[in-house]
């Protein structure tokens, strides 16, 4: 097996009729799924027929063709770029302005932004996309790809403000789907609820459980994590008997008292990760749903999503740290300290990740590909890269790895993996701002940026609001003569955390 | 109904509070906000706002919260 289309396709010649997506809207089965997805690839080659193994923007909501619009550029030999109208704008415009695609596939939600953003001329609307038949093109397409060859560049929030796109081939996402798979549970039976967007990695887990398993997933809109009843109907009326949802969503849930309504009556698999679980709210959840099985789950986009597993199978006081696990079957880590020895038991190192799952490295981006996809510093006799997550962990007395904080300034916030970095640099781009930190209030989830310069806060943060998503935005500004700093020239953080 | 102004002005947000009456239909408050509002609200007028009661249609306008709040106190 060579190509992830390999999936789609006996899993249509099985289950042809069975449905794929949905989005309660419309629904595809899986021999509906192909079908879109074959003749999208044809009009793709046609129109661009030397853009083999180049990006190809998918810029839609949340629906079910969005999927197929990804397998379509798959059928083409390009790969995708997710894009949606909720990511913040600066970031989009940075994302096109860097992978320059050829084509940008929209829908009724981005056709008017795509055109305001001076790409109106390379716009291939999903009607033109999806009409017309499969062609003898899709053929030689497949021929010529090997394994590889890039699937999607999923683009992740960047320190300079500088998003990175991580690129994922074929193999990756292979030995993923395989590995995943029977970690989930997942099998024809299971019936997903997709919380996350599709411009993130996450939404994989889902994605190749429905096309390698053929299970079928349901796809949940933003706006329904607006109200915790709702998320429970969504669950019911569906019968909805697995979730991988980030710790924050299901929070949002037990959290604000829905389970004193009802509870989610079919759930047998809730994974959770992205974010740490609060103990009480595992318990609150386990309450609600005494059959299902919780699983943590751990990775970053570079290794291809998830890396590592926790089926919880003990009991943990408030406070405690669920552990994130074991690593999936053919992935392996280490521990490696400041110096690149390996930590030894119980001492505290970065996770840096070994496997076919870690990922091409970064797109157009050689110098922070190389700061973080390096070469394996405990084989020094033939070249193996490995990932450094960035993340530092330890193993407790069972040998499972337990997270333990970031090395730098990322931090997650409703599951979204933030670089401070990035809302700093995104002020200083401001005129009148000279210097800016920002800092985040665990606690309150709050973000709080101190600056130094002449600008007015009220304008600034008007600016901060149209250039970045929800939950990158500071809610307080403290506009400073002068930041602390450290003796070394850095900005004093801590000093700041104290203000 | 001027605490509830307080509050939702504490989220700082480029909006009239006063009279906008579609914060949640027109995406102005994202779930998150949501979570800090009740967060406050309860805190603020002592109430519990259960479950059935997080709904787009408490909480698209000052006015509906403050209807909202006023029912939950008096039960």
């Amino acid at each position: 097996m060579k190509n992830i289309l390999e999936y789609l396709e006996a899993t249509a010649s099985k289950y042809p009729e069975k449905t794929a997506f949905s989005d309660g809207e419309s629904s595809l089965s899986f021999g509906e799924l192909l079908s879109l997805s074959q003749i999208g690839g044809t009009n793709l080659i046609k129109r661009a027929a030397h853009t083999a193994g180049k990006p190809v923007a998918v810029f839609m909501k949340k629906c079910p063709e969005t999927i197929a619009s990804f397998f379509a550029v798959t059928y083409a030999g390009c790969c995708y770029v997710p894009l949606e109208m909720g990511l913040p704008m600066h970031r989009v415009r940075r994302i096109l302005g860097k992978i320059d695609p050829e084509i940008i596939i929209c829908d009724d939600s981005s056709a008017e932004k795509c055109e305001e953003l001076g790409y109106g001329d390379r716009m291939l609307t999903v009607n033109e996309l999806f009409t017309g038949r499969a062609g003898d093109e899709l053929k030689t397409a497949r021929e010529k790809s090997i394994d590889i060859d890039p699937v999607y560049i999923v683009f992740t929030s960047g320190s300079t403000g500088e998003p990175k796109g991580v690129t994922a081939c074929h193999r990756s996402l292979i030995d993923y789907a395989s590995s995943l798979c029977p970690v989930i549970g997942a099998d024809e039976n299971s019936v997903f609820a997709m919380q996350v967007p599709l411009y993130v990695d996450a939404c994989m887990k889902e994605i190749l459980s429905a096309i390698k398993c053929g299970s079928t997933v349901y796809l949940m809109q933003q706006s329904l994590f607006m109200s915790p009843l709702k998320v429970l109907d969504f669950l019911n009326t569906y019968k909805i008997n697995t979730v991988c949802w980030v710790a924050s969503a299901l929070t949002l849930v037990s959290g604000l008292g829905a389970f004193e309504e009802g509870r989610p009556e079919y759930l047998k698999t809730v994974c959770f990760g992205s974010e740490v679980f609060p103990v009480k709210q595992l318990r609150a959840w386990q309450k609600a749903c005494p059959e299902a099985r919780f699983v943590n789950l751990y990775g970053p986009t570079e290794c291809t999503g998830m890396s590592f597993y926790y089926e919880v199978d003990r009991t943990f006081e408030d406070g405690d740290v669920i552990p994130v696990g074991r690593p999936f079957d053919n992935t392996a880590f280490m521990l490696l300290k400041e110096d690149d020895r390996p930590a030894a038991q119980g001492e505290t190192g970065e996770i840096c990740i070994r496997g076919t799952a870690v990922t091409l490295g970064y797109y157009d981006d050689p110098e922070r590909t190389a700061a973080v996809f390096t070469q394996n510093p405990l084989n020094p006799h033939y070249p193996e890269l490995i990932y450094r997550t960035g993340d530092l962990g330890k193993l407790n007395e069972f040998g499972e790895l337990l997270f333990v904080s970031r090395k730098d300034s990322q931090i997650k916030n409703m599951g979204h993996r933030i670089e401070l970095g990035e809302i700093e640099s995104c002020a200083c781009m401001f005129e009148g701002v000279e210097n800016a930190c920002c800092i985040f209030d665990k606690e309150k989830g709050k973000l709080y940026l101190f600056y130094m310069g002449a600008a007015d806060e009220k304008a600034l943060r008007g600016y901060m609001r149209n250039e970045l998503p929800r939950h990158m935005i500071p809610s307080k500004y403290n506009r400073m003569d002068m930041l602390p700093m450290l003796p070394n020239g850095k900005i004093d953080r801590k000093a700041l955390m104290e203000i | 109904m001027d605490e509830i102004l307080e509050i939702l002005e504490g989220l700082d947000l480029d909006v009239d509070f006063e009279t906008c009456d579609t914060l949640v239909d027109d995406g102005i408050l994202a779930s998150l906000d949501i979570v800090s509002i009740i967060a406050e609200l309860s805190e603020e007028f002592d109430i519990t706002i259960p479950a059935r009661d997080i709904v787009p249609e408490n909480f698209n306008s000052a006015e509906a919260m403050y209807a909202m709040v006023r029912r939950l106190m008096d039960e």
